[in-house]
This record gives structure tokens, sequence and C-alpha cells, in this order.
């Protein structure tokens, strides 16, 4: 899959979780311009686990900050 | 400071931070709900201990029910001798680690009472309860294992797991079929292990252990069992969930505290592995600090060795635990569980304010209970939660029901 395929269907399934409709860009950040809470990370994160079937860590999550960095993560774990 | 010293600007002279400066959003929540009047939920002082069920609480005489003594052997008579005569022996501390001047006889003793008590080779005894998920968890599970756990687990099991920079994968609160995907996806080879509880500590619900810890085994993965709220109490022989449910041979690890049914403080770790011995030179929560004073392990040793005959006070309990259940129930207060599942019954408050509001028009009717909230609660709930005790008798349990009506309908929580 590529990146660009992997953005598309995150976007699909951040939908439901963005309740504000904030507009997704690159540089989103889920604690503070999603207002994720720490259930709210914990389902949105499943989701992207079923949907890819990977495995994200608490190890990695604290990593991931943004929409951007989400998006390459996801790519690189689903290719290994 | 001399006069040579070197001249050193004020640190405000230098923008230097205040690291203090984090906790501020806590500060201001803390000091919104005080301004509000209320007792302060979290500065409880209590002066006098009378019974494992009565205390006086900032000045009121007080049924306790919130205090985690489960099977009521704070006072046993026979656990106070026992302290007694090893204080008078063996002196106040043993100032030494377990790996150097800090075993006593007394140390053994309790590790003898644990694996009897368990029916396992091994036993190795802690300081606390944390420190004993703490110890076990990070030395086992160490860089590139995994550790499959419960969303809901204990504070003592992730930092744990961070201790030992294992990757943490948790699934949804008691969710089979989430567990059993993570394990599936974890790459071939890797070290992998399943923690759970027995009961959960904020609602008071049980593990479906059972099907959990087949799944586990499926997998390949070791299986470590935290039962600090279930010793003492549930199973037949009161070893806890995983006894109850018939996979006490399939647990590798069980992880418990003595400072809820046994009445003390100290935790322990019972393992059948055959190389368990060696975490004792290996596991630094257990190495780089002191061992418990002696008085404190033939508390210990003395109370399991009574729980294991525990059976009839094991059966009031439930009949207490039940009681309190169907009674609020039909108030009308919202439990944490439908059916009474262990001997913590949970009640769930609209929100922080009520939460407070209810817990302090208890205490005024003579009645402590936890006031629980986020972020230790599941779901952000906040929660009044009770622990019940094998010493509560029929009419303090009739008591407390009578109290959480007259203090329900006062806050508004009950009509």
């Amino acid at each position: 899959m590529t990146e660009a395929e992997v953005d598309e269907r995150i976007r699909g399934l951040i939908e439901p979780f963005n309740k504000k409709g904030v507009d997704i860009a690159e540089a989103t950040t889920f604690a503070n311009d999603l207002e994720f809470d720490s259930l709210t990370v914990m389902d949105f994160v499943a989701e992207i686990e079923d949907e890819f079937d990977i495995i994200i860590s608490m190890n990695q999550q604290a990593e991931i900050e943004t929409y951007g960095l989400l998006v390459s993560a996801v790519h690189k774990l689903q290719d290994t | 400071m001399t006069e040579n010293a070197p001249i050193v600007d004020a640190p405000e002279d230098i923008g230097a931070r205040d690291l203090f400066s984090k906790f501020d959003p806590i500060i201001q929540t803390r000091e919104t709900l005080l301004a509000s009047g209320v007792e302060d939920p979290f500065n409880l002082v209590m002066e006098k201990v009378l019974s494992p069920t009565r205390a006086i609480c900032n000045g009121r005489d007080t049924i306790l029910l919130g205090t985690y003594n489960y099977m009521g052997m704070t006072f046993d008579p026979d656990v106070l001798d026992a302290g007694k005569q090893a204080l008078h022996d063996y002196g106040s501390g043993t100032t030494g680690s377990r790996v150097l001047n800090g075993t006593y006889q007394g140390h053994r003793e309790c590790e003898q009472a644990l694996k009897e008590f368990y029916g396992m080779d091994h036993a190795m005894v802690f300081s606390t309860g944390y420190q004993a998920n703490l110890g076990i968890i990070a030395t086992i599970a160490g860089k590139g294992d995994y550790v499959v756990l419960d969303i809901d687990s204990h504070a003592s099991i992730y930092d744990g797991c961070a201790m030992g920079k294992a990757e943490i994968v948790p699934f949804r609160h008691n969710d089979i079929e989430a567990m059993e995907k993570r394990l599936r996806r974890i790459p071939e080879g890797a070290g992998k292990l399943v923690i759970l509880e027995g009961v959960y500590s904020m609602l008071g619900d049980v593990a479906p252990l059972k099907e959990m810890v087949a799944i586990a085994k499926k997998y390949g993965a070791m299986v470590l069992v935290d039962e600090a709220h279930s010793m003492g109490f549930i199973g037949e022989n009161g070893r806890g969930v995983a006894e109850e449910q018939g996979v006490m041979d399939d647990v590798d690890f069980i992880i418990g505290t003595f400072s809820k049914s046994v009445g003390t403080v100290g935790g322990f770790c019972v393992s059948n592995h055959p190389k368990f011995d060696i975490l004792r030179l290996v596991c630094r929560p257990y190495v780089f600090t002191a061992s418990l004073p002696p008085s404190v392990v033939a508390t210990a040793a003395t109370s399991i060795r009574k729980l294991m005959h525990g059976s009839n006070k094991r059966a009031h309990l439930w009949e207490n635990s039940k009681r309190l259940h169907a009674g609020l129930t039909e108030m009308g207060f919202e439990l944490g569980t439908k059916k009474p599942q262990s001997a913590i019954v949970a009640v769930i408050m609209p929100d922080l304010e009520h939460g407070a509001g209810m817990w302090e028009a208890l205490l005024k009717e003579g009645l402590y209970v936890n006031l629980a909230r986020p972020p230790a609660t599941p779901a952000n709930m906040t929660l009044l939660r009770c622990s019940l005790c094998a010493e509560h008798s029929v009419e303090e349990v009739e008591t407390i029901l009578q109290m959480f009506e007259r203090a329900g309908k006062s806050v508004g929580i009950i009509s």
C-alpha cells in the first residue's frame, strides 16, 4: 500500500473521532488540535490496528504526536 | 558562601522555569473543589482505629467501608501476638536488603506460608505490592519483549512495563477477542507476557481468566495475574480468581499484596518456574531497598496461615457484598457491576462535584468510602468505591444502606 492509500484509509477512520470537524493536515496534533483523551486514543488506535492488521504499541504511540507522523508510521508498519 | 564563591545570577534573571508548573491544572481543579466548601477527600486523618470496621475519622465515629481490609485481619489476636513477639525478638527493622543482611528467619517463614497457601514451588516477598509488580514485570519483560495487558491495569503494572522498556500493547478492558488479535500480531520469536488482574479494583469486576489464560497459552505467552483484590476471599482456598476459574496450573506468576486481606504491608510473587529464584539477584526493586520489618513478616505469615482456614469468614463476606449490592441497586444507585462479583461495590457518580458532595455527606453520616476520580478510574468516571469486610456485621451493613439512602437523597443522586 502506498503512503497516499494509507492516508486515505486513515482519513476515513478518523472521521467519527473528529467530533469538532477539525481540518486534518500533516501537522494536526491529536492531543491539542483534536483533543483526544486517553480513551479516544485507545479506540482510535484499535481501529487502525484492526484495519491494517498491525500493532502500534504504547511506546510507539508516545512518539506519534501528529497526523502526518501517524500516516508514515502506519505505512512503515504495514510493510514489515 | 565564601567571599571567593563565583557570582551567580538569581534564577529569575536567567529565565529559570518552575518545574512545578506542569501541576498547575491539577492544583486548579483541587482549589476549585475545596473552594466549594467540601471536606478534603484526599486529606482524611484517622485519629483512632477501633477495629477493622470502625475508626475516629476527622473527629467522628465512622464505619470503615473503603479500606480493602477484606478479611478483617488487622486486629486478629494471633496476628497481633506474632507481631509483638517478633518486635521483641528481632527488633524494629532489618536495616538491609534481602540479599545482604535483610533476610531474617521471619522472611523465610513468610515465604514458606505463601508457598503453602498457593501450592506453588517458589515465593518471593517484596517490601510493597507496588514493588512486587514493578520488580517482577520490569525484570522479566525487557526491551524487545511484548507485554499484552488490560487497559485498566493498575499503575504499578504500567510502571513495571515502562521500567523494563518492553513494548506495551493494551487491549480493551476484559475484551477476549481484542486480546487475541494483539497476541496474533506480535512478531514471531518475540518474548510475550500477558498481564491480567483477577479483580479490577475500580469497578470490582472479575476477569474472564479461563478464556484469556487459554488464549495466552495458545500463543505461547507467559501469564502473570495480579490477585491483590481476591486473595483470601475468592476461590475455594482463597487463592483468587485463577483458582475459582480453574486455571492455577496455567498461570506462570501470581502477584499479591499483604496490604489487603492479609492486613499489613508488603507484596509477593509466587511461581512454579524452575529458574524463579534467580530473580532475587537481578530484580532491582527487590535488591535495592530494605526488607520488611520482622514484625510485619511475622504478622503476614500468621495471617496467611489463618486465611487458609477462613471459609466461614469468606461466606459471610459474600453475604455482605450481596446485601450491599442489592440494597444500593434497589435505592436506584448506579453500580459498577450488574451483579456482585467481589468484595468491591463501586457506586458511579454523575461527576466529581456530586461525587465529592456525596462523599462528604456520607462522612458526616459516619461512613468512610473511597472517592476515586480520573485518571485513576476507567472511562473518566467518578466513583464511590466501597470495600466490604468479613467483620462488618449484618446490622452494620443495614446501617450503611440507611446512610447511603439519606446522603443520596440530600445530595440529589437518588430520588
